[in-house]
């Protein structure tokens, strides 16, 4: 039956643990043109609400998924194909891809991702690998983020890498005993996961506190990071959203977490009522209240209006061996975009629009540039 | 990490860590420990539905094991607490606390404020409410409604393992008296609680389903019934949204009013019997401080003002269903002037 230039929208999957999502509202109709990068669909998982946008341009010809129905990961949703594939042949597709999304999600698919433990410094600190061959490739999330950050980004990548995300201490799920909280310590812990994992050579990308803990990590031993994709990263100029950073550590309920956290975003309507519900469950958890406020001391300098990280002599003591690629919304409210011009040596991406958290808000550049950064790295 | 354990594990849980981390944390009340002495201790029920199970062995000294006499142990556990420890102690079901009442609501929950802040008194009393088990009228009441009227008292009823086991928590390192409520029916109901200590903060609801239609405030049990009801209408196109007190002392007010502000109209819905209890100290602080908001009556979900039946047909009718719930929306949703 299959007419291959006809091609399937398929339900993304959005974090390691993700087995169905939910379309809330299509973008768009049958019959409808669409462009590489237009919205397609709002989708809801019982974890985030976002947009899956075209990866490829076409005519839509079929709609398969219902608003408000449930899809397994990676069903079809709706097929995409040039006016010349017959009705009779889309109609066959449609209905293999309506038997999938009927059938429900398959048991083996069931069950989390498998949580492993590298033991750094007393600590444990807690990871999840996905993917089976290729670089490997390491995230770091910011403060107060978790290894659940890069749900957008992990299971895509895994499909040509072997991708690791992990918590940091005093985050998530891995010890919360944050030492002096410095950037150094945290550092231990990256270099200790892919220790764990065995990965003599890596690439690393990291967000705000993680990028500079990145950084940190590789000017450790330039020679083990193969590049390094820095995003909003902290450490490059004296402006922070101190403000921001005081009102996470000290929130205690909803009410006062909620807009704290929507500064992060430029589009407020990502942060679901279950993003906050995940946040107040993780600071509630016992030791992450002192965690935040130690990690404050370090993401502050003593007046506690700038930045206290300087990520100079990371960069220096890298000194060019790691190409850096640093990509950076132009509507970051926690730290501001004009600072990506002072990192030395490195490919600046300024997506437009986008807040702090970028790799959450446009996850397919974020994707694409760190594709692009594993793929110019120097061979090894 | 996060991993799927009963209502009763966590509670467990939540025992064993705080007695782990606070020595001043004890254990007491009927067959906590199967018996002191007694054969067959070592496969001891560890209470009378297995919450403190293993407690025993793991803290020699630390579990009491009482006599039947709640007038008794229920005024040891509050002295104890006024002396410095923080002692658990399980008033098996809440049927029992007419016995000790007196220790309850004329001296734990007025030292405080009767020596002027100097004297706290950090008890929890833990126990069991609600139908649903065949044990007649002298073991299934919810007589939390009782305790809510009492300033002093701090009244909570988790509805999820999730809760049970921050709540348990929170309760033990409170300095002020928690009555902590158990639905029996829910003991083996399972959900993702990680493995870490955590709180859960007293005086913060939990909207547990969003919609834009009709509110249901529930708490406890209820709140499964609720969801229930709140899945069946929401095939039909009525989207509830139901909000989990998860404490009745102290109350959110804000997370109930900011619900109806939104929806207009009310359902409440308490295994209590109808009359002074939870439903109607809602319905009056909605009727009071939301009014304007108001698009039809409230309407009220309770068990019906009698003893809880002996008989299992007529238990089954008497306890709230979410049939009712479904039946009580409709009215909302139907109302005209």
């Amino acid at each position: 039956m299959t007419d291959d230039r006809i091609v399937a929208v398929t339900m993304p999957k959005w974090g390691l643990s993700m087995q169905l999502g939910k379309i809330t509202d299509w973008a768009v109709a049958e019959g409808d043109e669409v462009g590489v990068g237009d919205d397609l669909a709002d989708i809801e998982t019982d974890k985030i609400a976002g947009t899956l946008e075209a990866a490829d341009a076409g005519t839509v010809r079929r709609i398969i998924a219902q608003v408000g129905e449930d899809v397994p990961v990676s069903g079809t949703i709706a097929l995409i194909a040039p006016a010349g594939v017959s009705e009779a042949d889309l109609d066959a597709a449609a209905e293999q891809a309506r038997a999938v999304i009927d059938a429900g999600v398959p048991d083996e698919a069931a069950g989390e991702p498998v949580v492993e433990t590298a033991e750094v410094g007393g600590r444990q600190i807690r990871y999840v690998g996905a993917g089976q061959d290729g670089d490997v490739v390491l995230f770091v999330h910011g403060y107060g983020g978790d290894r659940n950050s890069w749900l957008f980004l992990q299971a895509p990548l895994a499909a040509k890498y072997r991708v690791y995300a992990l918590d940091l201490p005093g985050h998530g799920t891995s010890s919360k005993d944050v030492g002096d909280g410095s950037v150094g310590l945290l550092a231990d812990a990256v270099i200790g996961v892919l220790d764990a994992i065995g990965a003599e050579r890596a690439h690393l990308a990291g967000h705000s506190l993680g990028a500079a803990v990145a950084l940190s990590a590789a000017a450790r031993d330039p020679a083990r990071i193969r590049s390094l994709t820095l995003i909003a990263p902290a450490g490059f100029g004296r402006e922070i959203n101190a403000g921001y950073l005081r009102g996470f550590a000290d929130a205690q309920t909803r009410r006062e977490l909620k807009p704290v956290v929507g500064q992060l975003f430029a589009d407020e309507s990502l942060v679901t009522r279950q993003v906050v519900d995940d946040l107040l469950a993780y600071k509630r958890l016992d030791g992450v209240d002192e965690a935040l406020h130690t990690l404050l001391g370090t993401l502050l300098s003593p007046d506690g209006e700038t930045q206290g990280i300087d990520a100079a002599a990371a960069v220096a003591a890298i000194g060019g061996a790691v190409p850096i690629t640093v990509v950076w919304g132009t509507e970051d409210r926690i730290i501001p975009s004009g600072q990506a011009a002072a990192v030395p040596g490195a490919a600046v991406q300024l997506l437009d629009g986008a807040g702090h958290m970028a790799h959450m808000e446009r996850p397919a550049e974020v994707q694409a540039a760190i594709e692009e950064a594993i793929a110019t790295a120097p061979p090894e | 990490m996060a991993r799927n354990i009963t209502y009763r594990e966590a509670l467990n849980e939540a025992l064993t860590q705080e007695m782990e981390r606070d020595e001043s944390v004890i254990v007491m009340g009927e067959d906590n420990a199967g018996g002191e002495g007694a054969p067959g201790e070592h496969d001891a029920w560890g209470g009378v539905l297995g919450v403190t199970k293993g407690l025993y062995h793991k803290f020699p000294g630390r579990v009491l094991d009482t006599p039947i006499s709640e007038s008794a142990f229920i005024g040891a556990a509050i002295g104890a607490a006024t002396a410095g420890m923080r002692p658990v102690a399980e008033l098996m079901f809440v049927d029992f606390m007419g016995v000790c009442f007196d220790q309850i609501y004329n001296q734990a929950a007025k030292f405080r404020y009767m020596f002027g802040g100097k004297a706290v008194t950090p008890v929890v009393i833990r126990t069991m409410y609600g139908a649903g088990l065949r044990a007649a009228a002298q073991h299934s009441q919810c007589l939390y409604p009782l305790f809510t009227h009492i300033p002093g008292l701090k009244v909570v009823l988790p509805a999820t393992p999730y809760d049970a086991k921050g709540m348990m928590i929170q309760a033990i390192r409170d300095n002020d008296p928690v009555i902590f409520f158990e639905h029996k029916a829910l003991y083996d109901t399972a959900g993702p609680v990680p493995e870490e200590s955590y709180t859960v903060p007293f005086g913060e609801a939990n909207v547990v389903r969003e919609g834009g239609d009709v509110t249901i405030v529930t708490l406890g049990r209820m709140v499964h019934t609720s969801l229930d009801a709140a899945a069946q209408l929401a095939a039909s196109g009525v989207e509830c949204e139901v909000v989990d007190l998860r404490t009745t002392s102290p109350l959110d007010e804000d997370t109930v009013l900011e619900s109806v502000e939104g929806t207009g109209r009310v359902v409440v819905v308490d295994e209590a019997h109808p009359r002074c209890s939870i439903a109607t100290d809602i319905s009056a602080l909605i009727a009071q401080k939301a009014f304007g908001a108001l698009q039809a009556p409230i309407e009220m979900v309770n068990a019906p003002h009698t003893p809880v039946p002996f008989s299992s047909a007529l238990e089954d009718c008497y306890i709230p269903d979410a049939q009712r719930v479904v039946n009580a929306v409709k009215t909302v949703t139907g109302w005209t002037r």
